[in-house]
């Protein structure tokens, strides 16, 4: 049975949509007067683009990661992850949007980079430290980073859904198909370990300017790892209430509910081992990060730290839980919304600092993109059929028990 | 006299002896033990053995040993003999938490794996030094045995029960007097 877009899901994110625009609206007229509109705003669209593109674009590493791997479980469930990727398209458009306006403006004081008056000397705001980083931070060579990752990214997401295809129709080339995958697998993944740490500097770890962690990247990529699965298991959890894919029984639940569990505590450990290490040493240019957000954002950061941790930890530690649809449910909605206000204060607390806050612009702007986050997967999920054919692992995947 | 009789049906496949287990469920028979060389997939529900409280006992060892470190950290760091690290505040336990999480991580692994291990040899009585208590020392290596209890079984009679386990697609059959 393939998916239809149900009339309610159609109501439900336009709604979202329409209430994003109000409440954007609404926190546009309220910060009219004071001065940082625009930062305010930019800040916004980056950390919202970027939150919603980084759960797409992990969701695309979860599958190659399955094809490099030759597992054999996720197959009756492909097309759940492959409508999930399917918003990257969309959202490297908002994403290169974002940055073309930024560029226009000068990295409306969120890439302090961009600004000739910080990097030029005898500019307005003349900064020596940030001018010696212009070799790296300097709009062309930043220009052509991000082009070519989002442009291979592209290509290769291309190539996957077509040979998704091509396997339904085609069940004599299907074992080629696979191997095909399986390499192209193997070798996303080889660009996305270098990519996903280079483009978290690029894009979030270059907003305060100053400071450099190597553990940025993996932190940002753990960080959207968990928000992927947490997708994926509701996507699947809410086709499942609806009545399709009824061969996915409680160990594929299970397994998913495992990853969300495990990343987590990825996500969590990595958190710490940046904290600490920073905390430990005491340098003055390291610990300027965590100055900022320990002392503008204490509840919302740490907050954010124990919701993202706890929660799954205490909650999902159980095998019942893990398959209990109504738990995973609610974890899921709790930590997806924290790693999201990871991702805000990731942006906000390098440029806005302690004026920034949680306000109308800032829940209008969430709930628009998720409301076209889910609208673009939900319409890319009834575009193929709801179950892959011919791939060679599907019995195993049928049968999968643990 | 009859009512101790055990079966012992050996197989010399795991997939053969499940597909038995479950004919023989489904008659009524109970089978109270399998023994194999390795873990066979999918057995315990089938012939009815209680899901394993092992990982709770897991859960309670670590926070055992997280428990144990702080309080051993908060005496040796904090209490006893306060000792300056870089400069780090030495007489509170909760500024000082940060360089404790490792400790703390430390101890929970070690404690939840080590008294996890124990727990489980001692629950199988499988202690290093203690007698065997499978029947065939061929359940290490390639075959896997069924144990039928003619006592848990009164409803059939020990011919009945025989003719059954020879449906199964045994190799061997071995019966037992205990006292």
């Amino acid at each position: 049975m393939d998916y239809q877009v149900s009339n309610k899901a159609k109501i439900w994110t336009t709604i979202l949509m329409v209430v994003g625009i109000v409440f954007t609206g609404i926190g546009i007229i309220a910060a009219m007067g004071d001065g940082n509109l625009g930062q305010k705003f930019m800040g916004n669209l980056l950390s919202n683009s970027f939150f919603f593109f980084s759960i797409a674009i992990s969701a695309m590493f979860f599958l190659a990661l399955q094809y490099a791997t030759e597992a054999g479980w996720f197959v009756y469930i492909k097309r759940v992850i492959e409508a999930i990727t399917g918003y990257l398209p969309v959202g490297m458009g908002l994403l290169l949007i974002t940055f073309i306006t930024l560029s226009f403006m000068n990295g409306a004081h969120i890439y302090m980079w961009m600004d000739p008056e910080v990097m030029k000397e005898g500019g307005s705001h003349y900064d020596e430290l940030s001018s010696m980083k212009g070799a790296y931070l300097n709009q062309p060579f930043f220009w052509v980073r991000t082009l070519s990752y989002l442009a291979i990214y592209y290509i290769m997401w291309n190539g996957f859904m077509k040979r998704s295809v091509l396997q339904d129709e085609n069940p004599a080339d299907a074992i080629d198909i696979h191997f095909k995958n399986y390499r192209r697998g193997a070798l996303f993944l080889v660009f996305f370990a270098v990519f996903s740490s280079t483009s978290s500097w690029d894009w979030l770890m270059s907003i305060d300017i100053h400071w450099f962690s190597t553990l940025f990247g993996w932190y940002v990529f753990a960080g959207s790892w968990t928000s992927a699965m947490v997708v994926i298991i509701m996507l699947l959890l809410y086709l499942k209430k609806l009545g399709y894919l009824p061969k996915v029984n409680e160990s594929h639940i299970h397994d998913i509910g495992k990853w969300v569990f495990a990343t987590s505590f990825l996500w969590a450990y990595l958190w710490f081992s940046q904290y600490m290490l920073i905390w430990y040493a005491n340098i003055p240019e390291e610990t300027t990060y965590y100055l900022m957000r320990v002392e503008h954002y204490k509840l919302l950061y740490f907050g954010m730290f124990v919701i993202n941790f706890a929660f799954p930890m205490l909650i999902l530690m159980s095998r019942d839980a893990k398959r209990h649809a109504g738990i995973l449910t609610f974890v899921g909605l709790v930590i997806l919304a924290g790693h999201w206000l990871d991702v805000w204060i990731m942006v906000m607390g390098g440029s806005m600092g302690p004026t920034a806050s949680i306000g109308a612009m800032e829940i209008g702007m969430a709930v628009l993109f998720l409301g076209l986050f889910v609208r673009v997967v939900l319409v890319k999920l009834s575009q193929s059929p709801l179950v892959a054919k011919n791939h060679p692992f599907m019995d195993e995947s049928l049968h999968h028990e643990i | 006299m009859g009512s101790n009789v055990v079966f012992y049906a050996m197989y010399n496949d795991d997939d053969v002896l499940k597909d038995g287990a479950k004919k023989l469920v489904a008659k009524g028979v109970k089978v109270s033990e399998v023994f194999s060389p390795f873990p066979v997939h999918g057995i315990d529900p089938i012939i009815g053995i209680k899901e394993t409280r092992l990982g709770i006992m897991s859960f309670l060892y670590g926070l055992t040993g997280l428990a144990l470190a702080l309080l051993g950290m908060w005496y040796i760091m904090i209490s006893d003999w306060p000792m300056n690290i870089g400069g780090k505040p030495s007489f509170s336990f909760l500024e000082n938490m940060l360089a404790f999480v490792p400790i703390g991580f430390e101890m929970t692994v070690l404690f939840a794996a080590h008294a996890m291990c124990i727990t489980y040899f001692l629950a199988n009585k499988t202690i290093p030094g203690m007698p065997a208590e499978n029947p065939d020392p061929r359940t290490t290596d390639d075959r896997f045995v069924m144990e039928l209890r003619l006592s848990e079984n009164q409803k059939f009679s020990e011919k009945e029960l025989e003719a059954m386990l020879m449906e199964t697609g045994i190799v061997e059959l071995d019966q037992k007097n205990i006292k």
